[in-house]
C-alpha cells in the first residue's frame, strides 16, 4: 500500500506531468483562463487518465510485448512496434465510450464537461502517461496508481495556473508581454515552485 | 484558394505565423527536448519529416475522406508515419532515442500535425501542402533551436556537444547556471522569446481584456 501511495505522491507533485515534462501544454494554455473550465476539464483528464492507463498495460502485457502472445502458440511474435498505434486507438475509443456512458447515464457531468472530452483525445499528457508507463515497466496495480496520480498533478496544475489568470488579467503588462507571453513567465514560475518538490518520496 | 503565393506558404509560418508563438500548437515538445542542440536537432528533423509526409499523404487522399471518420483517417495515417520514425531512430541512432525517450511518440499528439493536416492539406492540393509542412517544420524548428542553443550554452558552456565556455570545475572560467538545465528555463526562454517577437512585429500583440486608465493625481483638499 505504502508503496502505491509513494508512487502517488511521486505522479502528482515531483513529476507533475504539466510542468515538469510539458505534457498537455496546448490545452494547458488554451484552456486555462477560467477557473471553472479549467476544473471541468482537470476532472475529465483524471478519469480518463486513469482509465486509460491501466488498459494499455494490460494490452501491452498480454498482447504486445515479446513472448506475451506464447499462450497463443506464438511466443516469438514482438509487436511492440505497434504500440504507439495501439495506445492512440484506445484512447480514442475509450474517450468517445466515456462520453456516450456519460451521456446516458450522468447527463449533470456530461454536461459540465461538454467539448472537452473529445478534446482529450489529442492531449499528449493522456498518450505520455501511458508512454511512460510503457517505458518503466508499471505492472497493473502501478499502472492505476500512476495513471490517477498523473491525472490529479496535472488537474491541480491548470486550476492554479487559471486562478493565477484570473487575477492577472487585471495587471498591467507590458504589450509585448500580453497574453501568451506572460502566461508562459507563469507556468516557469510554478514549475520553479513545483521544483522544490524534488527529492520528496514516502 | 489556389492562387496562394509558394513562398508566402513556405515562409510565412516562420515569422509571421508561428506555430508556437502565435497558433499555440505543439508546444508540450518544444519544451522537453531543448537540454541540448544535438537531441533538439534530430527532434526537428522527425517533426518535419512527419510533417511534411503527412501533409503530403493527407492531401493525396483528401477527396476520398468521408469527413465524418477524417479524424481518425488523420491519427491513423499520422501515428504510422510516427512509428516509421521511431523505429528508423531505434536502429541508426538508439543513444538518441533513448534520450528523447518518449517524445518521439509524442509527435502523435503535437498538435502541429494535427493542425495542419486538419487546417491546410484537406483544401490544398500535395505540392502546397508539402511547402507548408516545410515551413511550419522551419517555424517550429526555429524556436526549438533558439531555445536549446541558450539552454545548452549557459546551462553546460558547450553547443553541440563541444565545449566553448570552460566550465569552473574542470579549471576554467565559467560557472555554470543550473537552472538553465531544468524545466523553469524553458518556459521563461520562450516567453522572452514571444515578447522579443511582438516587440518587433507588433500587429501579433493580443489586447488585454483591461485597459489600464491613465494615472490621475486629484488635489488633496
Amino acid at each position: 500500500m505504502e508503496h502505491y501511495i509513494s508512487l502517488i505522491v511521486q505522479a502528482v507533485f515531483v513529476e507533475n506531468l504539466a510542468l515538469a515534462f510539458f505534457l498537455g501544454m496546448c490545452t494547458f494554455l488554451a484552456i486555462s483562463k477560467k477557473v471553472e473550465a479549467a476544473f471541468g476539464l482537470g476532472i475529465a483528464v483524471v478519469v480518463v487518465l486513469t482509465v486509460s492507463v491501466p488498459v494499455n498495460n494490460l494490452i501491452f502485457n498480454h498482447v504486445l510485448r515479446e513472448g506475451a502472445l506464447t499462450w497463443a502458440g506464438m511466443p516469438d511474435v514482438d509487436l511492440s512496434f505497434l504500440g504507439l498505434l495501439t495506445y492512440i486507438g484506445v484512447i480514442a475509443a475509450l474517450v468517445q465510450i466515456m462520453e456516450m456512458f456519460l451521456d446516458k447515464y450522468v447527463p449533470a457531468l456530461y454536461g459540465a464537461l461538454g467539448v472537452f472530452l473529445p478534446l482529450i483525445t489529442v492531449n499528449c499528457a493522456i498518450l505520455g502517461a501511458s508512454l511512460f508507463m510503457v517505458e518503466r515497466d508499471y505492472d497493473f496495480g502501478e499502472s492505476v496508481a500512476y495513471g490517477f496520480g498523473a491525472g490529479i498533478g496535472w488537474a491541480l496544475a491548470i486550476v492554479v495556473l487559471a486562478g493565477i489568470r484570473e487575477k492577472l488579467k487585471y495587471s498591467d503588462v507590458p504589450p509585448g508581454l500580453q497574453g501568451l507571453g506572460i502566461t508562459f513567465m507563469t507556468v516557469g514560475l510554478m514549475s520553479l515552485g513545483f521544483m522544490s518538490f524534488s527529492g520528496i518520496s514516502l | 484558394m489556389a492562387d496562394l503565393k509558394a513562398k508566402e506558404v513556405l515562409f510565412g509560418p516562420i515569422f509571421n505565423d508561428n506555430p508556437i508563438a502565435l497558433q499555440i500548437l505543439g508546444v508540450c515538445s518544444a519544451l522537453a527536448v531543448t537540454t541540448s542542440l544535438s537531441v533538439t536537432l534530430v527532434m526537428c528533423a522527425s517533426v518535419i519529416a512527419v510533417l511534411c509526409a503527412s501533409n503530403v499523404s493527407i492531401s493525396l487522399i483528401r477527396t476520398q475522406i468521408p469527413s465524418s471518420i477524417r479524424i481518425i483517417v488523420q491519427m491513423t495515417i499520422i501515428a504510422s508515419l510516427v512509428i516509421v520514425v521511431d523505429q528508423l531512430l531505434k536502429a541508426y541512432a538508439y543513444e538518441m532515442s533513448k534520450q528523447l525517450s518518449v517524445f518521439v511518440g509524442l509527435i502523435i499528439t503535437n498538435c502541429i500535425i494535427m493542425g495542419r493536416a486538419e487546417g491546410f492539406a484537406m483544401q490544398h492540393g500535395p505540392g502546397m501542402s508539402f511547402l507548408d509542412g516545410l515551413g511550419n517544420g522551419f517555424g517550429y524548428s526555429i524556436v526549438l533551436l533558439f531555445v536549446a542553443a541558450f539552454r545548452e550554452l549557459f546551462g553546460s558552456g558547450a553547443l553541440m556537444g563541444v565545449q566553448i565556455m570552460p566550465l569552473v570545475n574542470e579549471g576554467g572560467w565559467y560557472n555554470p547556471n543550473g537552472l538553465m538545465l531544468l524545466p523553469p528555463s524553458a518556459f521563461f526562454l520562450i516567453g522572452f522569446f514571444i515578447w522579443g517577437l511582438r516587440v518587433w512585429k507588433t500587429d501579433q500583440i493580443e489586447d488585454n481584456e483591461f485597459k489600464m486608465s491613465a494615472h490621475k493625481t486629484r488635489e488633496a483638499f
